[in-house]
């Protein structure tokens, strides 16, 4: 029972409706949304939780809960930081939905920063996002113009004002505190935690950082009602959620479909199926390049949702699907995403700035079978060094991947190691000097 | 005070300490690399990760703040897989080139590499190789070796307040930086210590020694009036290095770039045997015999109005004792230890002492600054100032010449009539002197050591009770001296006696010819010129401006050479301790004086040992009784009423790198001059 056009959020996520303030309006953006603000701090709050929506952005974290960390009667101002910094190898979905669906957001900005208090809302957008900027600038000089936000908000008595900020394209400073640190003119570095933003956030006052998408829906939810929302998907998994499926697939798309939906069913519903047929597939990435890969037994059943991908020791990510057929050298694949991670790492931290160069050029060895044996368990031991080390989430993100290749794939990894030894001769693995 | 259970063990700890200090309190080692309790926490080395109960990962202790019924495990089977790797990666990168590193035995990395490492290598790839970096005469760098913890970007940063260290780039391509500058601090030795690993190490000490081979004297500095507690490395006869020494209430573990790098200056120019001036003008190696006999020649049938002595900036309290009695014993009441001329005045010891304290300086609330510049004159003490500075509500006041002093001030003013007015209870300041609840003044040499100083340190006076700086517990006034020797010569009253001359009377009576004999100890820093035709005595340990124009050369000791008491612009007194025999013949300056008063006077001094000299420091002054206190000093009477002239206050120091004959001797100062005082030469064609 997939997602009826009826219940889709998004429903201008492919850009064939006027994405301005008009067409927005016609598709049931900024209806209402006086009267979300009319339920009061309180009335909110208590709605999002109870839609168990959890953030988009990757880890999965209860919106309501996380909104209700902001302090009250706090006398500093307090901030609602959007993070349009998608960069995600293989997610594509927060981008979709400030190109042709920029008033969505900014309703969810209003929405979200009442719901926590907040003074101001800066959306911190990626560099790279050009076009998705002037869209969405242009939105919310609509908004203003239309007194949908700033002083009297919608009419609500509410002053509420939104920042557009253009970062400059680095990933690490996707990660919440980072971004905090960008925003702020410094080097994009991760914050140590505690404090928490919404303690100590934004020049220094409360702040909540969310997803674009996670912002994006709460009007919604508070538009069709919760149980309309909780129905959706499984419980503690509620909800819509924007896939991002790519690679050999015959239709790489986004599409937005229940939480919890069958793999193989978003599969060959939305992207035509992997390229080859079902038995081609060799394995998917199903939550954007930090997570582990799952090879196809697990594909063959496994449920779209937080839960379930975590009992697979995967995630769900951003749900970013990235399918792999058979002609995949999974290896290569893994450490391009090693170099990905080396070059990203902020340096700041000792695991991560030495592990994720050191992953990467055993893999890179690995390619080839340039390795020994021992090394895939040495492997494993520097991943599980590097990860839970870190100050950020950028270390695990480095070590997972290799830790799902490592763990699914090793006979392959022992292939390839004892060919090169056959074809090469023993000696041929050549060590460089200590 | 939370309590803890550590490693199974109930601790409670004071309010505020992090897991890190914590379990140090407990007796558990954690190791770490980033971490420096005078530092932000920056948590980047993971070194000191522990485990926490109910803690999905390991804790970075040192930035977690210790909190009631805390479980903490710091030695675990997870602790100890956590640092075995986070030690893996710090050594997997790093050279293995300790067999000629300068850190190499003293290295942070090294030591816990010994206890928390593997026994071997994993690591089969290619090492990093970074370029070294340009930072100036004093830093070496081999950034190969760096670590990344960033402990140089926040000390300076933080302590030093110069933002001239940064890191470049990101991932394992980071490099620390100053954009090929060198680093304009008079703190930047201190870069050297707080190091790990010896990425930055010490460039005029580079390759010199090792630390086994040195022998390390606790010892206090006399490059300024702050006294810093150093420890003076020898090896063999040389002073190999300086460094600090742990005082909470001086110099914290900081010590300022002339007290470390000035030490070269011991081994040139040094006095290493009397000298006596023959008929034909030249000075000429003579035996300690020869010299005395000289000197009581000279002396023979003097009156002792005709005799006057000066005391320098460097010397011990005994030695001046030994002079002062040796001028009473021969009927001069021309002594005096002020060379500058500095108008302060011996009637009352709190209107020439340092008050407030150094560490003092952390409760103040508002400070005014008259005539000084702490950042050349006691740099330490500017440190304490910015420390403050940093923590807020605390606003600074300058009259004077306006400087950089790496915190935020307020220029009032430049000279008398600025302080005048704002001891008026009058001026843009005295709101804020007035509303603070600790005020400090802090009056330099540049406003004292002039001829209207005298009126200058009466005005000082009436504005410290004009806004109750001095009260119960509280004493706001402080005089900043220059000179390491000054206050223990006031205090024992190296002064002009009943009728006798200052600075001013002797050098002006040496040029008119009233004065046929001067006796300098140690003193340079005056006019050498206005002696006159007198026949003067220099006792010293440099050959600088004073043993040129000597008639007689007594060679003595500097600071690392002998057993000596220092009392610091505080009142503290401290000793400094010998670390290498002076150089030939030279001796303690107090035994020269001893020996010559066998030659000289109608009986010999009352002394023949050290502990003998330092009984009669204390009868001369009870405060030599109490070493490393600041007792407090009753508040009275002092500075004179009177006309002040209306130029501008001056600065003492111009070249902070070469302020006494120890640091203008040494080659490291003159770089350092080269690089941050002299104006940049212009390249010619013939440069490289």
């Amino acid at each position: 029972m997939a997602l009826q056009d009826k219940d889709r959020i998004f429903t201008n996520l492919y850009g064939q409706f006027d994405w301005k303030l008009a067409g927005a309006r016609k598709r049931g953006v900024w209806s209402g949304t006086k009267q979300m603000i009319e339920m009061g701090r309180d009335g909110v709050l208590q709605r999002i939780k109870d839609s168990e929506l959890r953030g988009r952005g990757g880890a999965g974290f209860p919106a309501g809960m996380k909104w209700s960390f902001m302090p009250k009667d706090d006398p500093r101002p307090s901030y609602l930081v959007v993070n349009a910094d998608e960069s995600e190898p293989g997610t594509c979905k927060d981008r979709e939905i400030m190109r042709y669906d920029p008033h969505r957001l900014l309703e969810g900005c209003l929405v979200a920063g009442f719901a926590m208090g907040a003074q101001a809302c800066y959306i911190y957008i990626r560099g790279e996002f050009w076009l998705e900027a002037e869209h969405l600038q242009h939105a919310i000089d609509e908004a203003y113009e239309a007194g949908l936000i700033g002083k009297n908000a919608c009419k609500s008595g509410y002053d509420y004002d939104i920042y557009l900020h253009r970062g400059a394209g680095a990933y690490i400073c996707g990660e919440e505190t980072a971004l905090l640190e960008s925003l702020e003119g410094k080097k994009g570095m991760p914050r140590l935690k505690p404090p928490f933003p919404a303690q100590v956030g934004l020049y220094g006052c409360p702040t909540t950082v969310n997803n674009v998408e996670t912002i994006a829906v709460a009007p919604e939810i508070l538009r069709r009602g919760v149980e309309w929302w909780t129905g959706i998907g499984r419980p503690k998994n509620t909800g819509t959620k924007v896939f991002c499926i790519s690679g050999h697939v015959n239709k790489p798309c986004n599409v937005e479909e229940a939480m919890s939906i069958p793999l193989k069913e978003l599969i060959e519903r939305h992207a035509g199926g992997v390229r080859g047929g079902w038995d081609n597939l060799l394995a998917v990435i199903p939550g954007g390049s930090s997570v582990p890969c799952i090879p196809k037994p697990t594909c063959d059943s496994i449920l779209m949702d937080f839960d379930a991908l975590k009992e697979a020791q995967t995630g769900l990510g951003t749900a970013a699907v990235i399918v792999m057929d058979k002609s995949t050298d999974i290896v290569a694949a893994i450490a391009r995403l090693s170099l990905f991670y080396m070059h990203e790492s902020c340096g700041q931290c000792t695991p991560c700035r030495e592990g994720t160069g050191w992953m990467w050029r055993v893999l890179t060895r690995m390619i080839e079978g340039r390795a020994e044996i021992e090394e895939i368990d040495k492997l494993w031991d520097v991943t599980k060094e590097v990860e839970g080390h870190t100050i950020c989430a950028l270390g695990d993100a480095a070590a997972w991947p290799v830790q799902g290749l490592i763990r699914h794939f090793r006979p392959e990894l022992e292939r390839r190691i004892v060919d090169y030894k056959r074809t090469h001769g023993k000696a041929a693995v050549s060590l460089a000097a200590e | 005070m939370p309590t803890l259970t550590i490693n199974g063990k109930d601790v409670t700890v004071p309010d505020g300490v992090n897991v890190l200090q914590a379990c140090e309190l407990a007796g558990f080692e954690i190791p770490r690399f980033c971490y420096h309790e005078r530092l932000s926490v920056a948590g980047n080395c993971r070194m000191c990760l522990v485990e926490m109960e109910r803690a999905p990962k390991p804790i970075a202790s040192c930035h977690m703040p210790a909190q009631d019924g805390m479980t903490i495990w710091t030695d675990s089977e997870k602790t100890r897989k956590a640092r075995r790797g986070v030690m893996e990666f710090l050594l997997i990168n790093h050279p293995l080139d300790c067999p000629i590193c300068d850190q190499g035995g003293e290295c942070d990395l090294q030591d816990q590499a010994m206890a928390y490492g593997f026994d071997r290598s994993r690591f089969t790839e290619n090492k990093r190789a970074v370029p070294e970096k340009e930072m100036g005469p004093l830093i070496k760098t081999i950034m190969t070796r760096c670590i990344h913890c960033t402990r140089c970007i926040r000390f300076a940063a933080e302590v030093a307040g110069v933002e001239s260290i940064g890191a470049l780039y990101r991932g394992e391509h980071m490099e620390i930086s100053t954009l090929e500058k060198a680093i304009d601090s008079e703190l930047s030795g201190n870069l050297v210590d707080i190091c790990p690993v010896g990425a930055l190490t010490s460039l005029p000490y580079a390759f010199a020694a090792r630390p086994w081979e040195l022998r390390k004297t606790p010892s206090v500095d006399v490059m300024d009036a702050v006294g810093s507690n150093i420890r003076v490395d020898t090896r063999g006869r040389d002073v190999m290095r300086v460094l600090p020494r742990l005082h909470e209430d001086i110099n914290e573990e900081w010590i300022h770039d002339k007290t470390r790098h000035a030490c070269d200056g011991l081994g040139r120019q040094r006095l290493d045997r009397p000298y006596v001036r023959n008929d034909k003008g030249r000075l000429e190696e003579a035996t300690w015999d020869e010299a005395f006999q000289a000197i009581a020649g000279a002396l023979k049938g003097k009156k002792g109005q005709k005799i006057a002595a000066l005391a320098g900036d460097l010397c011990d309290a005994e030695s001046m004792l030994a002079l002062k009695d040796l001028m009473r014993g021969l009927g001069s009441a021309n002594t005096d230890c002020r060379q500058d001329g500095a108008k302060v005045d011996a009637a009352c010891r709190a209107g020439y002492l340092f008050n407030t304290s150094i560490a003092g300086i952390e409760d103040a609330d508002a400070c005014l600054l008259v005539g000084t510049n702490p950042r050349a004159e006691a740099a330490m003490i500017n440190a304490r100032l910015r420390k403050r500075f940093l923590r807020g509500d605390f606003r600074v006041g300058v009259i004077g010449e306006p400087v950089d002093l790496t915190y935020e001030v307020e220029h009032l003013g430049a000279g008398p009539e600025t302080l005048k007015e704002l001891a008026d209870g009058k001026g843009a300041f005295a709101e804020v002197l007035k509303s603070a609840e600790k005020p400090m003044v802090i009056v330099g040499m540049g406003a004292l050591s002039r001829p209207d100083g005298a009126a200058v340190l009466h005005h000082a006076r009436r504005l410290a009770e004009t806004y109750g700086m001095v009260g119960d517990g509280w004493n706001g006034f402080n005089v900043l001296h220059t000179a390491a020797a000054r206050v223990g010569g006031l205090d024992l009253g190296f002064l002009p006696g009943e009728g006798g001359r200052d600075t001013t009377g002797i050098l002006d009576g040496a040029e008119k010819g009233e004065l046929d004999f001067v006796y300098l100890l140690g003193a340079d820093e005056f006019d050498i010129g206005r002696l006159g035709k007198a026949f003067v005595v220099y006792q010293g340990h440099h050959g600088d401006a004073g043993a040129h124009r000597a008639d007689v050369i007594l060679p003595g000791a500097a600071y690392t050479e002998k057993n000596a008491t220092y009392v610091n612009t505080e009142g503290r007194v401290q000793l400094g301790r010998l670390a290498a025999n002076p150089p030939g013949d030279a001796r303690e300056d107090w035994a020269i004086l001893r020996a010559l008063s066998d030659h000289v006077g109608k009986k010999p001094l009352p002394y023949d040992n050290l502990g003998e000299v330092r009984q009669k420091l204390i009868e001369a002054a009870t405060t030599f009784a109490a070493v490393d206190q600041v007792p407090e000093a009753g508040w009275g009477e002092f500075g004179q009423a009177g006309e002040t002239d209306s130029a501008p206050f001056g600065l003492p120091i111009t070249n902070f790198y070469m302020t006494d004959p120890i640091s203008r001797n040494s080659e490291t100062m003159a770089r350092c001059t080269e690089a941050f005082v002299l104006p940049k030469q212009k390249a010619t064609g013939t440069h490289g």
